[in-house]
């Protein structure tokens, strides 16, 4: 079972560098038992790298971690009994049929014989493959593999699932049937899931809290309401003028409640507000005063991108463009 | 140890599905068997053989009827006359020709008068197994010439019977075991070092490494499918092999035991030796780039096509070294001397200790971990 004080996951220090980068730096947080944790951050961030030492596939350069009651270095098979993993990469065999994939896995936890084959029933229909026992894994769709994944994941019943990018790579359809997968998976089991993603909206959606990863290290950590509202200015509106507004914009910085100004040009500003509608009515008065016409206002209340902007000093966009490709660990495809 | 069993099973269910792999593995070997063991070690026959007889005396006319019994019993000349030595030479360049024999004017009368006189054999040098035979068939013909026909009352000369102590062998035959020994090498290149690789790059590993599958249990589970398929091929290949060669009394019990056994011990030398190349390689263009070259060195040096006998002292020290060299020397003991298990101890023994020494280098390398 888990350790006593509470904790599913308990990481200390951890350090891992690959030659020249340092792809995780003496990262530290804990998991508490039966809690969806996401690690939120670009690709490149170190995210994979964490979650395979968490696994015990990369050893770590330094620090160590207490995965399920056992400790990564000193344990990792008792770390590897308890612990579920979908990785990034479909790791499933393509060549062998749904119901042998996770019949196989079944025997490498141990499971035969009845209890195997009655498993890997169970398992199927819980994901909703039991019409494919028979289809090779190959033949299924990216959504299907996904969950083909998950329900090999837990064939053993672990105590912790981590899941890799679980949605990465899948059209919006699959990501939702995914998503309520991972949501089923916490409620009737009781168990701890830790996920990494580069999606904001899956982050807020699934997560009870929130690591938010950049250059190998955590920059923040809290849930994701405690995280927007600690950005200043929790609200964001775009507003675009017809004609422009003289003095580019600087009489808006003194409107009541703003925080910023920013021209994004067009004669269109992006306004950073703790009050966004009281702001938004300030806007619309203002246009009128100026016999201005308002070409467009849109008020938006702060997202995880505005959070990671905040926390990283850039747009995660940007980050996932520029991060060397492949360069943040080996094994990565 | 049950834990291996889950990639033990994989492969079988894999190989069930899709026997591609046998057939790929046993085409080439099979091939080669076929043609090589038809096209080299038959006896040469209907060389074409120009005569030109510059002597027409008594003793020429020996020659020529001899010559005309060789071809009518023997076949290996056809004998064909020619008026001068310009044109059948020419002929000879031009390969319509084998060979030329020119008889010498005064042949006959030199022979009479015991001034040793000499043919003259022209031939095709470019053609280096066909002038051989036409030389020795033309060497046992002069010897019989020069045959006393009356024996004296004590025979003074030597002769040399050869015995040859097994049922007629060729090369066919002689081919097999290589053929045996190539299947299981071409299943553990494929069966082995490719897909170990291929699953290694694809991520099929990660997922067995999050599990609590130790070790010991990956390289047993690894090393041992790769075993069975690799006896799958062998004895295949010995079947199919043996029944095309015509090998006498092959399903005796005792010899297809020991067969099973060579089958077996080979198949985990080079299912070793692959695991021990590819422990630490993750491109999975690599096994396919050595492949050719792995077979090259390995294979022919072996004593499978040619035998080492006939080897420089470099290439038997690579003989020497090479698992392949114990593997088809042991099955061809089995398959063409009716002997017991006891004459293919030191062939066991050679795969023992490459086995030995392939898995315990190939445990050193591999690594639990991404």
């Amino acid at each position: 079972m888990a350790a006593e004080n509470g904790f599913a996951i308990q990481v200390q220090n951890l350090s891992k560098r690959f030659g020249a980068l340092q792809a995780v730096n003496d990262v530290s947080f804990t998991v508490k038992r039966g809690e969806i944790f996401g690690l939120l951050g670009p690709n490149g961030a170190g995210k994979s790298t964490l979650i395979r030492m968490m696994t015990t596939l990369v050893p770590p350069s330094s620090g160590t971690a207490i995965v399920a009651g056992h400790d990564i270095i000193r344990d990792p098979n008792a770390v590897r009994e308890r612990i579920g993993v979908i990785p990034q990469n479909m790791t499933s065999d393509p060549e062998l049929t749904c119901a042998e994939n996770i019949g196989i896995h079944a025997r490498l936890y141990g499971i035969t014989g009845a209890r195997r084959r009655a498993k890997t029933l169970e398992l199927l229909e819980a994901v909703g493959l039991r019409d494919r026992a028979g289809a090779l894994a190959s033949t299924l769709s990216g959504g299907m593999r996904r969950r083909l994944e998950i329900a090999r994941g837990i064939v053993h019943d672990p105590e912790i699932l981590f899941l890799d990018e679980p949605t990465t790579g899948l059209d919006p359809v699959s990501r939702v049937s995914v998503w309520e997968m991972i949501g089923h998976l916490r409620v009737e089991q009781g168990r701890t899931l830790l996920l990494t993603t580069h999606y904001m909206d899956e982050a807020d959606r699934l997560c009870d809290r929130i690591a938010i990863v950049d250059r190998g290290h955590v920059v923040a950590l809290d849930t994701p309401v405690a995280l927007k509202a600690s950005v200043p200015g929790a609200s964001r509106i775009e507003v675009q003028f017809e004609p422009d507004l003289p003095g580019g914009g600087a009489e808006l910085q003194v409107l009541p409640a703003v925080k910023s100004v920013r021209p994004l040009g067009s004669a269109t500003y992006r306004i950073s507000s703790d009050r966004g509608p009281a702001s938004a009515q300030e806007l619309v008065e203002l246009a009128r005063d100026r016999k201005l016409e308002l070409k467009s206002l849109s008020v938006a209340s702060t997202t995880l991108d505005d959070v990671f902007l905040h926390y990283t000093g850039h747009a995660l966009a940007e980050v996932a463009e520029t991060a060397p490709a492949g360069g943040h660990m080996r094994g990565g495809h | 140890m049950l834990r291996a069993l889950a990639l033990v099973e994989r492969d079988m269910r894999k190989f069930r599905r899709s026997p591609a792999l046998l057939f790929a593995s046993l085409g080439l070997p099979l091939v080669q068997l076929i043609i090589l063991g038809n096209a080299f070690g038959g006896s040469i026959k209907n060389v074409n053989l120009g005569v030109v007889n510059l002597d027409h005396g008594p003793k020429s006319v020996d020659v020529i009827e001899r010559l005309r019994a060789v071809g009518a019993n023997a076949r290996i000349f056809l004998p064909t006359d020619y008026a001068d030595e310009g044109t059948a030479v020419g002929d000879l360049r031009e390969g319509n020709l084998g060979a030329v024999l020119i008889i010498p004017r005064h042949y006959s009368r030199d022979l009479l008068e015991q001034h040793q006189p000499r043919l003259a054999l022209i031939t095709d040098n470019s053609e280096q197994t066909v002038a051989g035979a036409v030389g020795s068939a033309m060497t046992a013909l002069v010897n019989s010439i020069n045959t006393p026909e009356v024996s004296p009352r004590e025979p003074r000369q030597a002769a040399l019977d050869v015995v040859e102590v097994y049922p007629y062998i060729n090369y066919i035959k002689y081919l097999l075991p290589g053929s045996v020994a190539l299947a299981i090498f071409v299943t553990a290149m494929i069966g082995g070092g490719m897909l170990f690789i291929d699953d290694k790059s694809r991520g099929l590993h990660e997922g067995y490494m999050v599990t609590p599958i130790t070790k010991w249990e990956l390289i047993l589970g690894f090393n041992l499918s790769g075993v069975i398929k690799g006896v799958l091929a062998g004895m295949t290949l010995l079947v199919l092999g043996a029944l095309v060669a015509q090998v006498p009394n092959f399903f005796e019990p005792v010899r297809l035991l020991g067969l099973t056994v060579m089958v077996i011990l080979t198949s985990i030398a080079f299912i070793g030796m692959m695991f021990f190349l590819m422990a630490r390689i993750s491109d999975p263009l690599v096994p396919r780039a050595i492949f050719g070259v792995l077979n090259t060195l390995l294979f022919f040096p072996s004593g499978a096509v040619y035998p080492i006998a006939g080897f420089p002292h470099w290439l038997r020290v690579i003989a020497e070294c090479d698992p392949f060299t114990y593997a088809v020397h042991g099955l061809r003991t089995l398959l063409l001397k009716d002997v017991g298990i006891t004459a293919i101890g030191a062939d066991v023994l050679a795969l023992v200790l490459t086995s030995a020494f392939v898995l315990a280098g190939a445990t050193l390398l591999f690594r639990r971990t991404l």
